[in-house]
């Protein structure tokens, strides 16, 4: 398959997942905390086609009302974070010197940290809640595109074209925003597909961990959790939300190796040839 | 060689000094009173105030630094609110378990990864490439909160022929070693294919083979050889993820490791043993990346020559 009928494929599979998300009010079966406790842990019926929970709650409306939370939770990490590593990065990459130095020691240290085990330990601290997990991604999220803004602005700085605009007068802000930007743009866009993907798994793993989404909103990862207590009894509390998931992720990663190969961010993955 | 080494371990030094002011800094600058969030906020004056001291709290934040990194000094990491036993007694009882999981994880990935890796490399566009691009998408996919359980209902339930959780022997280091180590076996699997895939192209590949030297060695010796360097480095890279995923793996499989303690000092609002936990996991994750430069180093003798 060619990269552009994968990202098609990719795209269109995400905006389906998307539109569910969105849509999930609409046309979810049932209200996601609507309890019916003559039933609870029913397997998929006709009724309920993937089963009811410990509270009898509808697995398929949790499911779609779950996405929600993972869509938000993706967009808005990686939307800032994106925003503010991109801007940091490329001044600092651009200007250099001790403000270049400063940055990229702060990005160190932070890298320093497995990511998760940091957005574990922020969100212990500041207190289990959807707004606290945001922030913790991106406490930790912005240095990824730091780093990569960084680097490109740095390499960037010597090029012709900026020495040429340079020549001709262009102060640094409009250097910066029409002749560098613009050349940012496609890996930053590939990183921050990954990095959805990265931002929805660990939104997960922190609501998994209990430290994401508070009951009773209904969450992937805190389903996850849920069903843990009756693998024995009712698997399918555990399978569905984890499908989602895995879905999810799957798209993304997809997306982003279709738009590595496309953009020509770096030599092609050659994972489909 | 041996001065490289030396010189990349005193490197992780300063590194993990930085973590660990991090993991202060976490504790002590981010908004929200850890005694109000250890005794809840209705709890009486005089209790906060004699936690507040027990902690040190009450003093200056430079001189709680101070005592901090003075403690570290001397693996003196403070004492559990909750038991009141030394946080470094506590996090070491549970670190040979930790590492037992992650060795085997790590085995787990590589057994998997390379020999996939390579075969996909060496037959591309066959079923077993397709198998191995296959396994490594979905695999990065695949969260281990749902690997886990999966797992679980498969061997531990259906098949009956492995552990539910717990630490024991090897059978109930199968489960829980496969759970933490697929996602790295699917990134190891496609770094492999793509490293070798690149080398394979290279002249010195094709002069093994004008040599009459076997598809096979080539393969392992050359190619494979020279396809290592990236893999180990992400190798150590990816470690990382290892070490926090323990914290997953552990909470699953109730695996009485460092993970498993982090998430008891969270939900027992223990932060003594929450900072001594995280404290040595991001050590661990530091002195992998070092051993990953430092083998790096000994395989490679233009690494070496670079720095």
């Amino acid at each position: 398959m060619n990269a552009v009928r994968r990202m098609r494929l990719a795209a269109a599979l995400l905006l389906a997942l998307a539109l569910a998300a969105a849509a999930a009010p609409w046309i979810a079966p049932a209200s996601p905390s609507r309890q019916d406790l003559a039933a609870t842990l029913a397997p998929p019926s006709r009724a309920h086609l993937l089963g009811q929970d410990k509270l009898g709650r509808d697995i398929l409306s949790r499911v779609l009302h779950g996405g929600r939370v993972s869509l938000a939770v993706g967009l808005t990490t990686v939307t800032a974070s994106l925003v503010i590593g991109a801007a940091l990065g490329a001044v600092a990459g651009y200007a250099g010197g001790w403000l270049d130095d400063l940055l990229m020691r702060i990005v160190d240290v932070l890298l320093a940290f497995p990511g998760l085990l940091l957005a574990i330990a922020l969100t212990a601290v500041l207190g289990a809640s959807v707004r606290n997990v945001v922030l913790a991604l991106c406490v930790i999220g912005w240095t990824g595109y730091a780093r990569l803004a960084r680097g490109e602005a740095h390499r960037l700085r010597r090029r012709e074209f900026v020495e040429a605009a340079r020549a001709l007068g262009a102060s640094d802000r409009r250097i910066l925003w029409r002749h560098v930007a613009p050349l940012l743009t496609a890996p930053l866009l590939v990183q921050a597909t990954f990095g959805m993907a990265s931002a929805i798994v660990a939104e997960a793993s922190l609501s998994f961990l209990g430290l994401g989404a508070q009951p009773p909103t209904a969450s992937w990862g805190a389903m996850l959790n849920d069903g843990r207590a009756f693998v024995l009894v009712a698997p399918h509390l555990t399978i569905f939300p984890g499908l989602a998931i895995m879905l999810t992720v799957f798209t993304l990663n997809f997306l982003g190796d279709a738009l590595r190969d496309l953009l020509d961010v770096r030599p092609p993955t050659d994972l489909w040839r | 060689m041996t001065r490289l080494a030396l010189r990349r371990l005193a490197l992780a030094i300063p590194t993990i000094v930085a973590a660990a002011t991090l993991v202060f800094l976490l504790v002590h600058v981010v908004p929200g009173d850890p005694v109000d969030v250890m005794l809840g906020e209705s709890a009486a004056p005089a209790d906060r105030a004699a936690l507040r001291q027990a902690l040190g709290l009450d003093r200056p934040l430079v001189a709680q630094y101070g005592a901090f990194l003075a403690g570290l000094a001397t693996g003196d990491l403070g004492r559990s609110v909750v038991s009141g036993e030394p946080v470094a007694r506590l996090v070491a009882a549970r670190i040979p378990a930790t590492v037992e999981l992650t060795l085997g994880a790590l085995a787990v990935a590589i057994a998997i990864a390379l020999p996939l890796g390579v075969l996909a490399a060496a037959r591309p566009g066959t079923w077993i490439d397709r198998g191995a691009v296959a396994f490594a998408l979905l695999g990065a996919a695949m969260p281990s909160f749902w690997l886990g359980p999966l797992l679980i209902i498969a061997f531990a339930i259906e098949l009956q022929i492995l552990p539910v959780s717990g630490r024991g022997g090897l059978a109930h280091l199968v489960l829980p070693a496969c759970t933490l180590g697929v996602g790295m076996a699917a990134i190891l699997t496609r770094m492999t294919r793509a490293s070798v895939l690149e080398c394979v192209g290279e002249d010195y590949v094709r002069t093994a083979r004008a040599k009459g030297v076997g598809r096979v060695r080539v393969l392992a010796r050359h190619a494979l050889a020279n396809a290592l360097a990236p893999v180990i480095t992400i190798l150590g890279l990816q470690f990382g993820a290892l070490l926090a995923g323990t914290v997953i793996t552990e909470t699953i499989f109730a695996w009485p490791g460092v993970g498993r303690l982090t998430v008891e000092g969270i939900q027992a609002r223990d932060y003594p043993v929450l900072q001594g936990c995280i404290l040595a996991i991001a050590a661990g994750f530091v002195l992998a990346s070092t051993l990953a430069d430092i083998v790096n180093a000994a395989l490679d003798p233009r690494t070496r020559e670079a720095r």
